[in-house]
């Protein structure tokens, strides 16, 4: 399968305490489910497990649209990690979620590495499929 | 009696190790640390016997108890670690060890921060594992793992908001540099930056080039702190703790880069703080010691310490504007973090006392006002400011 990066990065996988356990289920499957206070509908993320609006502990996931802007940005050249050697440059996103109360994620940013990025750019989702779990990454629109 | 540490406190010495390129070390790191230690004893005139606390940050390794042994300490009384933030403790532990001493938790307490990166492990190489849970999970796989990468995209944010572009960077770096060329002490003396070579440096992370980013070393500083009263008795020149704040602004850790206010380096509510216990504003300070783990990160502390707003930082934050002894702004005036040394930051502390007793190797004539702003862009920040006899 094609992937933004090569194989070897550290793979993710779900909180031993199942906090985000929703989530990693739900990239499996192509949908993209963030936290939302039953109480009083504040939008959340990351995952925690009290809503920081209003203290109720009763949270619920919530499938929302894959779209968002481009928040900030950044191009990596210096690889950290072996698996990065050859990968650069490539770029990291920073995407907010308007229609979700503008949570934010990190993501890559598809296509050509040396593209020019622009803050406020409309991005949609990207399921990208690893072996046993699945990445959200970003296009332009 | 106000609650306050101003005035309450006195550096009575100060003491460092050679500084190593990271792995270089002759001595292991917790000799590192007794070495500091017995440095800043010795300048104090202090027989290190009457130390009776120790206070660090970012889980340095020397553990206090084991020193309060090594040392033959007569009685430990106080032992802290500020928790989190890595840099971001170094002026909140000296703020520790002065609240221990003002309130008589101890009477002689050691500030120190160690490192053996050839010991233990590098913060620039990161992920070496093969799963990751957590907030890393919504990072690492995307290739955002080092500090670089986790503090650039904040950088890069408040670029973008106030339309700055990479000079006021720039400026910072060679400023760090050409200080460095006049202190023996450091790691980049006799390897001046120019200018030329700096635009010619290789991209890390955009925003950020190679000379952007803090260099990793092996060392060890130490500060010992007295109360006030006892200053009158110390072989230095009297230098006192004016004030101090740590902290963060509302939800600044809220995960995967959610914090409501995203393009900060966590000072703008430490920094009122400050200013309110040290009585003075920022006007008032002669020197800046800003902690750099990144240049961008830098001209953020210096914005958000009211030194300059954002929108002069082009016009002020330049290279001439930085220098001592006549610059406008002088700042990392040992060549801190990027051509002095990584102590962690613990050698801007030192040379913020230096500049107090005349004794910087880049001296700013009649320093009275010194300030440290420590670790920017993580949770909790702290910064202090010491002051001379003058200024109480």
């Amino acid at each position: 399968m094609k992937t933004y990066l090569p194989s070897g990065l550290p793979k993710p996988v779900p909180q031993p305490d199942g906090l985000d356990a929703p989530y990693w289920e739900g990239t499996r499957r192509g949908e993209l489910r963030v936290q939302r206070c039953r109480a009083c509908r504040a939008w959340q993320w990351g995952p925690e497990w009290i809503c920081h609006a209003c203290l109720s502990f009763d949270l619920a996931w919530e499938a929302i649209d894959g779209r968002g802007t481009i928040y900030s940005w950044e191009r990596v050249w210096h690889p950290v990690h072996p698996a990065l050697e050859d990968a650069g440059p490539y770029l990291v996103v920073l995407v907010e979620l308007p229609h979700a109360g503008g949570i934010r994620m990190i993501g890559n940013l598809l296509g050509d590495p040396h593209q020019t990025v622009t803050i406020g750019a409309p991005v949609d989702a990207v399921f990208e499929s690893h072996e046993d779990h699945a990445l959200v990454q970003w296009r332009l629109t | 009696m106000s609650r306050t540490l101003r005035g309450r406190v006195a550096v009575a010495g100060i003491g460092e190790t050679a500084y190593y390129k990271h792995g270089q070390s002759p001595d292991a790191e917790f000799t590192l640390a007794l070495k500091a230690i017995l440095r800043a004893c010795e300048d104090a005139g202090i027989p290190p016997r009457e130390v009776d606390g120790f206070a660090s940050y970012s889980n340095d390794r020397s553990d206090p108890s084991r020193l309060a042994a090594a040392l033959g300490i007569r009685e430990l009384r106080f032992a802290n670690m500020q928790w989190g933030g890595g840099g971001g403790g170094g002026a909140a532990a000296v703020g520790n060890a002065a609240a221990a001493v003002a309130t008589g938790l101890a009477d002689c307490v050691v500030v120190f921060r160690a490192l053996a990166q050839g010991q233990f492990a590098r913060f620039g190489l990161g992920g070496q594992v093969p799963a990751v849970s957590g907030e890393q999970a919504f990072t690492f796989p995307y290739g955002m793992i080092s500090p670089g990468q986790r503090y650039a995209m904040r950088a890069m944010r408040f670029l973008h908001d106030h339309e700055i572009g990479r000079e006021p960077l720039r400026a910072i770096a060679l400023a760090s540099y050409r200080h460095a060329q006049s202190n023996p002490r450091a790691v980049m003396h006799g390897r001046p930056l120019t200018p030329e070579m700096y635009d010619a440096s290789r991209w890390i992370v955009e925003p950020f080039r190679l000379y952007d980013c803090c260099l990793e070393n092996d060392g060890a500083a130490a500060l010992v702190l007295v109360p006030a009263e006892r200053a009158r008795d110390l072989r230095q020149p009297r230098v006192y703790l004016l004030g101090v704040a740590q902290g963060s602004e509302h939800r600044n850790a809220a995960p995967v880069h959610n914090a409501p206010l995203y393009a900060t380096s966590s000072f703008t509510t430490v920094a009122p703080h400050l200013y309110e216990m040290a009585g003075v504003t920022p006007g008032d300070v002669d020197v800046v010691q800003s902690y750099e783990n990144f240049t961008g990160g830098v001209l953020m502390s210096l914005v958000e310490h009211g030194l300059f707003r954002a929108d002069e930082a082009v016009e002020v934050c330049t290279l001439e504007n930085l220098l001592a002894p006549k610059g406008r702004l002088p700042l990392n005036t040992s060549g801190g973090n990027l051509a002095e040394c990584y102590m962690h930051g613990l050698e801007l502390q030192l040379e913020a006392v230096r500049q107090l007793r005349g004794a910087s190797p880049n001296q700013v004539p009649d320093a009275e006002v010194s300030m440290v702003c420590a670790g920017p862009m993580v949770t909790p920040v702290s910064s202090l400011i010491f002051g001379t006899e003058a200024t109480l």
